[in-house]
């Protein structure tokens, strides 16, 4: 599937733009008083969301695009990696601001102290590395071993969900949600598994023609 | 070898309340103001009697059965009020009712306001029964109907870390536990809230971790003290349905989720019973909860709170007082017991 080049430069635009409403209609949710009596909380617990959205809509694009072979999945990818890794930040900065009112002392002692939160920062750690990595003179730089780091999105997915399920306190059912969904991108990530995902399109395109 | 010699008349737990403040209606009508600023406490008595709802005028009117009515009228007002009135500014009744932990309707914050109409408060009954004399089902109306409705304005310490203030309006625990006569062998109240999953969507949750009904308990001599209530109404009203209507525990030294809310029986008994947050997690949750700043919960430190409602600019974050600031009161039930241990 080709497409001309305006077209893929405005996918990265509206791609952009789709990153950006969550945080607009959260802030405006507070800045309209609608966010409850704990607006940093809600800021917090939200953006923390959306990092797993991120994170598993970037996860995504490897299947969709065998599975669709539209060169546009590709395009977005190094974007919605730096997005997941800006709304890790905000979230850090939610939780140093609101929560802890600022006091570094305690941030500190908190990061020692608290699994979830240990977790959750290696988690941010792991996005950090491949935040820096994912211009293309490192790319250069580290040849091979790029794609061998950047596999450390596995183990983010893991830390960050390991992180959300110590934050729940009685009620599994969004988190299964988020970890079915990982769960579903991996298993489609198995070499036998993944081989078929081109051939499933070919399937699917035949009849699909006929709706054309 | 402990021997244990039972009495039959016996109120042993309840009767030792050598408590610095005791809320008598006879002080009431005698209007002794203050029982001192120490206490952290004070009874002001001013002419509030007919004061009713009128006080909270920002407050929708609510349906509440005759009877409520009638006891609203007698009410007294401003029975326990924190020292300090502008350091624990009432919470904004808009905030208190929509901001809740009430896992029946659901485990959002705003789910309770959202989902809690479906809850049927009237008629209710509860069930008093286990060591007790005079058991059964009662009418809430009965339960009620000999206590004065007192208004107790508590600072609510959720075990999340935030608080806000309300103003309560119930009966002593302590009368209607004496009115059951307990047992000798009475040494734990246990509490448990309706199971109704039709009218409780949380309940039918297969993901809740809760194991229904949510379950309490208390010390018989946490139980009888003072400051323990039985809350029917906030704000000059009756509990909207979120807040654990129409008859919910309030227990103002120890973390939000022992007051339990929508109760329908109230068992006294001998072993200490095992309350619903224990169960799911027993290295985060004790049978106590009393609040206090020294021992963190194993996530996050209890040494702070942030005082509801706040705002991104102002996070309110306040120093958590020990047993919640009322220690004065309180302090002398846990004499002698590691507080680490028995969190």
């Amino acid at each position: 599937m080709s497409m001309p080049r305006y077209t893929l430069t405005l996918w990265r635009i509206a791609v952009s733009i789709a990153a950006l409403v969550p945080l607009a209609w959260w802030s405006s949710q507070v800045a309209i008083n609608a966010a409850g009596p704990e607006p940093g909380k809600y800021l917090l617990l939200n953006i923390g969301q959306g990092i797993l959205w991120m994170l598993l809509l970037t996860l995504s694009l490897t299947p969709l695009t065998k599975l669709t072979r539209w060169k546009g999945f590709n395009l977005i990818r190094r974007q919605l990696g730096l997005w997941t890794l800006a709304y890790a930040l905000l979230h850090l900065f939610c939780y140093a601001v609101f929560i802890l009112g600022l006091d570094l002392s305690r941030l500190g002692s908190e990061i020692v102290r608290r699994p979830y939160i240990i977790v959750g920062m290696l988690a941010l750690t792991g996005l950090i590395i491949m935040g820096v990595t994912s211009n293309k003179w490192s790319m250069r730089k580290l040849g091979k071993r790029w794609k061998t780091l950047h596999k450390i999105v596995y183990l983010v997915l893991g830390l960050g969900l390991l992180h959300f399920l110590w934050v729940v306190r009685a009620d599994l059912e969004q988190w299964s949600l988020y970890a079915a969904v990982g769960a579903l991108l991996m298993i489609l990530r198995l070499p036998p598994i993944a081989r078929q995902l081109p051939k499933f399109r070919q399937r699917l395109k035949r009849p699909g023609r006929a709706h054309a | 070898m402990l021997i244990k010699i039972a009495k039959p008349s016996d109120l042993r737990e309840s009767d030792v309340t050598p408590e610095p403040v005791y809320f008598s209606r006879r002080r009431f009508m005698g209007g002794v103001v203050g029982v001192g600023a120490g206490l952290g406490i004070s009874l002001a008595l001013a002419g509030r009697a007919q004061a009713a709802a009128s006080d909270y005028q920002d407050v929708p009117a609510g349906n509440p059965p005759g009877w409520f009515d009638a006891k609203l009228k007698e009410a007294e007002w401003d029975s326990v009020v924190p020292a300090d009135r502008q350091l624990d500014k009432l919470t904004p009744f808009d905030d208190a009712t929509h901001y809740n932990n009430f896992y029946e309707f659901g485990t959002g914050k705003s789910d309770p306001a959202r989902n809690a109409d479906s809850l049927k408060t009237q008629p209710w009954s509860v069930v008093i029964d286990g060591e007790v004399n005079n058991g059964g089902r009662f009418d809430l109306e009965d339960i009620a109907k000999p206590s004065r409705l007192q208004e107790r304005i508590y600072r609510l310490r959720c075990v999340e870390a935030w608080s806000m203030v309300i103003p309560w309006l119930g009966i002593p625990l302590g009368d209607v536990i004496k009115r059951a006569e307990p047992t000798s062998k009475a040494k734990y109240v246990k509490f448990e809230t309706l199971v109704a999953p039709d009218q409780m969507p949380g309940q039918d949750s297969s993901f809740a971790l809760i194991d229904w009904p949510y379950t309490e308990g208390l010390r018989m001599d946490e139980a009888m003290h003072p400051l323990a209530i039985l809350g029917l109404g906030m704000y000059g009203r009756e509990l909207p349905n979120q807040n654990g209507a129409p008859f919910r525990l309030i227990v103002p030294w120890k973390y939000g989720f022992k007051s339990i809310k929508s109760i329908v029986r109230i068992s006294l008994v001998e072993e200490q019973p095992v309350n619903s947050w224990q169960a799911i997690a027993p290295d985060e949750y004790g049978f106590y909860a009393n609040v206090n700043p020294e021992v963190d919960h194993p996530r996050w430190s209890q040494a702070t709170e942030r005082r509801l409602p706040n705002s991104l600019f102002n996070p309110n974050i306040i120093d958590t007082r020990m047993f919640n600031g009322y220690a004065d009161e309180v302090a002398s039930l846990y004499q002698g017991m590691d507080l680490r241990k028995n969190f």
